[in-house]
This record gives structure tokens, sequence and C-alpha cells, in this order.
């Protein structure tokens, strides 16, 4: 069974082809994806018509590539400004939320931290149509008690950062807080003794250890907020951000140009992945 | 604490304290009790369980609401017969320097977008795709066959898209199992079977436990899996919310079928964690 144990080979082999069709079940595809990207074809698909980069570089008529795709690119724009604007403001909060569970006492602490807690087993859909009642609710009341238009409350790139925040700082706050329990107490009660405020400690000692994990839930926050789909559905303007806009070209048929776009993505969350692995395994 | 020795500094409590108040409260309490009233309310008449009367009466909405939670509870049943032994031969089977490699390996596919992962499936599947089209220039069909749109291969989709959330914490209990057990236990006669259910599982539990939690959570809300790979009739209920809110543009009825998901959705995690007796900030970790 394990390592150092004999085992038949019969049982060896077919673990092994187990193992095997584990990962083609996981990679075909993926693997399919990407090489169907270079396919000089109109349709995702075989047959094979030869290699081409049309679908990245591609200016029309008949064949348009990611890099001409004025909808495609702008759809990524937008996901991206909402990628930077979450990924920010959830590793402030988040941060401060492990500061709070980890170093203060306080009333009701156990209710609040069970409360941060919660959007980890509540449905990414319904957040997504909670918080667009609520801003409609929002919206409604400042407009007729305060007569004031405001643009946040509608549907739109405002909402769409809103609700994702409201969970991916939940994840963001698991993380530092993780690393914020390994932190040695002492080293704040040296500083506080060599008359050291609050502030400079945490400035100076505090955030300087907890870095690593605080970058490294940025960049969580960043990848799950690109990809976040449920929560963004109900929550989405006129601006849709990528994931949304994939789904419609994909729902309703589609050219090998998202093979493109699915190429460039695997391409650099892997890069991103394998980077972020690898720093990580670093600073243990 | 350190309060005490600096009773002074206070206000260092309130710079953590008030944003992530204000994030709970505007974000998460406030928007689930209007979701809790919008569900009782109705334009004309004001208070009302018309909403929750309608579920129950109209039978396509309760019953795409238990086939959502069986078919959840089977996918995450299915998840976990598959992510055991792959666990199992990562932590176990597999030589120390193929570990490492193994473990990103397991992890990439899951940084890609689940749209990206569907669409994989989709373009491999379907009646124009690249399986079709291998098998039947090989000669095995005479004509292409539609695979996708139907309730197999909705759970196969669901299955890919969330087994790593049961593998991950799986090989983080499995890695603590200490090896000489299964030894004793393969010295004393005890046969493959015999050591799984008495030794790997048993001490498996908590991670088993979390697993499970993330998975049958992620499919009951996933969206996408179902409306691109399941066929017309195999409705997931939130296309029905979906459907409410944008399509009807009934907000109170979509409300109610929000809060019935969400309630389903926690008395089943309760109910585990009980039958379990584990506590949801330690499976969390």
């Amino acid at each position: 069974m394990i390592r150092s144990l004999p085992k038949s080979n019969a049982y060896k082999a077919t673990y092994s082809i187990f193992i095997i069709l584990y990962f083609l079940f996981l990679f075909a595809p993926l693997f399919v994806t990407c090489i169907l990207a270079f396919n000089d074809s109109m349709f995702p698909s075989l047959p094979w018509n030869g290699f081409t980069l049309d679908w990245f570089t591609g200016a029309g008529p008949e064949k348009i590539g990611i890099f001409n795709d004025k909808i495609n690119l702008r759809s990524i724009g937008v996901s991206f400004r909402v990628a930077v604007a979450v990924s920010a403001l959830s590793t402030v909060v988040g941060t401060c939320a492990a500061f709070l569970f980890e170093q203060e006492d306080f009333k009701f602490k156990n209710l609040l931290y069970f409360l941060m807690l919660a959007p980890l087993v509540i449905p990414g859909v319904i957040l997504g149509i909670s918080i667009l009642l609520f801003s409609n609710l929002a919206g409604i009341f400042f407009e007729e008690k305060l007569g004031m238009d405001v643009k946040l409350f509608s549907p739109g790139t405002w909402l769409v950062i809103m609700g994702q925040f409201s969970f991916i700082t939940t994840f963001v706050a698991l993380v530092v807080g993780a690393r914020l329990k390994k932190f040695d107490k002492t080293l704040e009660e040296a500083a506080y003794n060599l008359g050291a405020n609050r502030f400079e400690v945490i400035w100076f000692i505090t955030l300087k250890f907890l870095r690593p994990s605080i970058i490294g839930g940025a960049a969580v926050a960043f990848l799950m907020s690109f990809e976040n789909f449920n929560t963004t559905l109900f929550l989405v303007g006129s601006e849709a951000t990528l994931p949304i806009n994939l789904y419609l070209q994909v729902r309703d048929g589609s050219t090998p140009v998202i093979n493109a776009i699915s190429f460039l993505l695997i391409l650099s969350t892997s890069i991103f992945a394998v980077a972020n692995l690898y720093f990580s395994k670093k600073e243990e | 604490m350190m309060n005490s020795k600096h009773s002074k500094i206070r206000w260092g409590f309130w710079i953590f304290f008030i944003p992530v108040f204000l994030w709970l409260f505007l974000l998460i309490i406030l928007p689930h009790i209007e979701l809790l009233r919008m569900s009782f309310f109705e334009r004309k008449t004001g208070f009302t369980i018309a909403n929750y009367a309608a579920f129950f009466t109209e039978p396509i909405y309760w019953l795409t609401f238990v086939r959502t939670a069986t078919y959840s509870i089977i996918v995450t049943f299915i998840v976990l017969v598959i992510a055991l032994p792959v666990s199992f031969y990562v932590t176990k089977v597999s030589g120390f320097k193929v570990q490492g490699f193994l473990m990103v390996l397991l992890l990439l596919p899951f940084w890609v977008s689940e749209l990206i992962r569907v669409y994989g499936w989709m373009i491999l599947l379907r009646e124009s795709g690249v399986i079709n089209k291998i098998l039947v220039g090989m000669g095995f069909w005479n004509q292409p066959v539609e695979m996708l749109y139907n309730d197999a291969v909705m759970i196969m989709g669901l299955v890919y898209t969330s087994i790593l959330f049961m593998v991950i914490p799986i090989i983080g209990v499995m890695e603590s199992l200490d090896d000489s057990l299964i030894e004793a236990a393969y010295d004393l006669g005890a046969k493959k079977m015999v050591i799984w259910q008495k030794i790997i599982i048993p001490h498996c539990m908590p991670g088993i436990m979390s697993g499970s939690i993330v998975v049958f959570m992620l499919v009951l809300g996933s969206y996408l899996t179902p409306n691109l790979m399941g066929g017309k009739n195999s409705l997931w209920f939130t296309q029905q919310i979906y459907n409410q809110f944008i399509t009807y543009f009934n907000w109170n009825q979509g409300a109610a079928f929000g809060f019935l998901l969400l309630l389903m959705s926690s008395g089943i995690i309760w109910v585990a964690l009980r039958l379990t007796g584990q506590q949801l900030s330690e499976v969390v970790k």
C-alpha cells in the first residue's frame, strides 16, 4: 500500500493507471482549449487546418484576433480594474480583521468572527441577490428622502466591486490571520519597552512580519475577483466583466477567439500561480 | 493583555473594528435582512407568504429544489470517492521527489476560471467536438453523437470543477497519518479494505468533512456548469432564482427562492457538523 510495504504488480499497475487517468481528466480540456487557439479554422474544433496566429493578431474582416477585438478587450479592462479595486480594498479590511480577531478582545468577538466566516457558506448567487436588493433599497431611500440620485446603488462596476469584496475579504482575513497566529509577541513587547507606541509597533514590526501573507492574500483576492461569476452575474450593469462576457459568447456559440483568450489566461494564471507558490515556499 | 498595559491606546482597537464592522454590517447583515423582508413582501398587499406558497404549490419549483439538493449530495459523494485514492497516492505512494511536482499539477487547473474549464469540456464533447471528430475519423462511430446537455455530463462537469476542494483538505490530514499504523495493521494481516475502513478514513474524517461541506456548497450554488453542460431538463435551482430576478423581474419571488436555498445550504451544513461533532471555525482551517 504505502511506500514501505510490498505490493503486487497488478495493484501497482491499476493504481498508476487510475492516477494517470485522473491527471488526463484534469488537463485534457485545458490542453485542447490551448491547442485549438492556434488552429486555422472558423470553429473551435478539429480538423486541424494548420497553425495560425490569426486568433491573436488577426485584424478582420473574417478573423478578428483578441488583440483587435474591442468588446473582449474592454471586458478584460473592466475585470482588471475591478480586480485591482477588490484586492486593494479586501487586503486592507482583511488585514484589519486579522488584527481584530488575533490581537484584540471585546464583547461579542465570537459572534462577529462567526459572521466573518459566514460568506464561506453563503452561495455566491445569494450574496449577489441580497446585495442587489439592499443597494436598490438604499437607492430608493436616497432618492425619495434626500432627493439624490446615487449612481453607486444601481447595478454597475461599483456594485460588482462591493459584491466581490463582501466575500473575498474573508479569505484575505484567514490567510493573514493564519500568519499573525505565528507572530512572536515578545517582539512587540520589546518594541514597547523601547518606547514605541502601538502605531509604530504595527507599522515597523507586525506588518513587516505579515508582508508575505498580505501579498499572498492580495494575489488570491485578485484572482478570485478576476474569475468571479456567480456574485457578479446579478450586480453587473452595462459594463460586462470578462467572465460574464465570455459566458454569453460560449452559450451562444463562438469563434476560436475564446480559445485565444483562454490560452492567454491559462498562461498568465499558471505563471502567477507558480510564482506565488515559489515565493511562499521561499518565505517558509 | 496588551490593552491593560497600554490602556490609553484603545483607538488601535477602533481602527481595526470600524472597517470590519462596516463590512459585515453593510454587506452581509443588512442585505440578508433585506432578502428576508423582500421574500415576505408584495407590491400590492404588503406582507404576504404567497412567495413561499408558490414554491410549495408549483411542482416545477420544489422539484428543481429537491433535484438540486439530491444531485449536490451525489456529486459530493463521487468527488469524495475519487479524491480519497488521489490524495492517498500523492501523500503516501508517490516518491518523495515527485510529490511536490504532483501537488503543483493538482493545483494548477484550479487557478484557471471555471468558465474556461467548462468551455474546454464543451469543445471536447459537443456534437462537432474534438472527441467526436477523432472517434468518427478512426471509424469507431458512423456519425457524431451529442454527448453534452444531459445529466450525466453535467455531474461530471460539477465533479471536475469542485474536486480540488476535497483533495486539498484530505491531503492536509493524510500527511499527519503515521505510516507505522498502516505497517502494523499490514503485519497483523489486515486486508486493504480493512486498513482503509479502520485506519485511514477515521483519521481523515476532519478533512473529509471540511472538503464535503465546501464541495456541497459550491455545487449547490453553481450556475455556470449546470447551465452550460446540462440539458433543457436539467434545471438547477440557481437558474430558477436567476429567472425570477432577471427574466420575470419578480424580485420578491426570487428573494423567497434565494432564502430557501440559503436555508437549505446552512441547514445541511449544520446537520453535517452536528453529526461529526465539529465546529465551523475549525473546519475552515
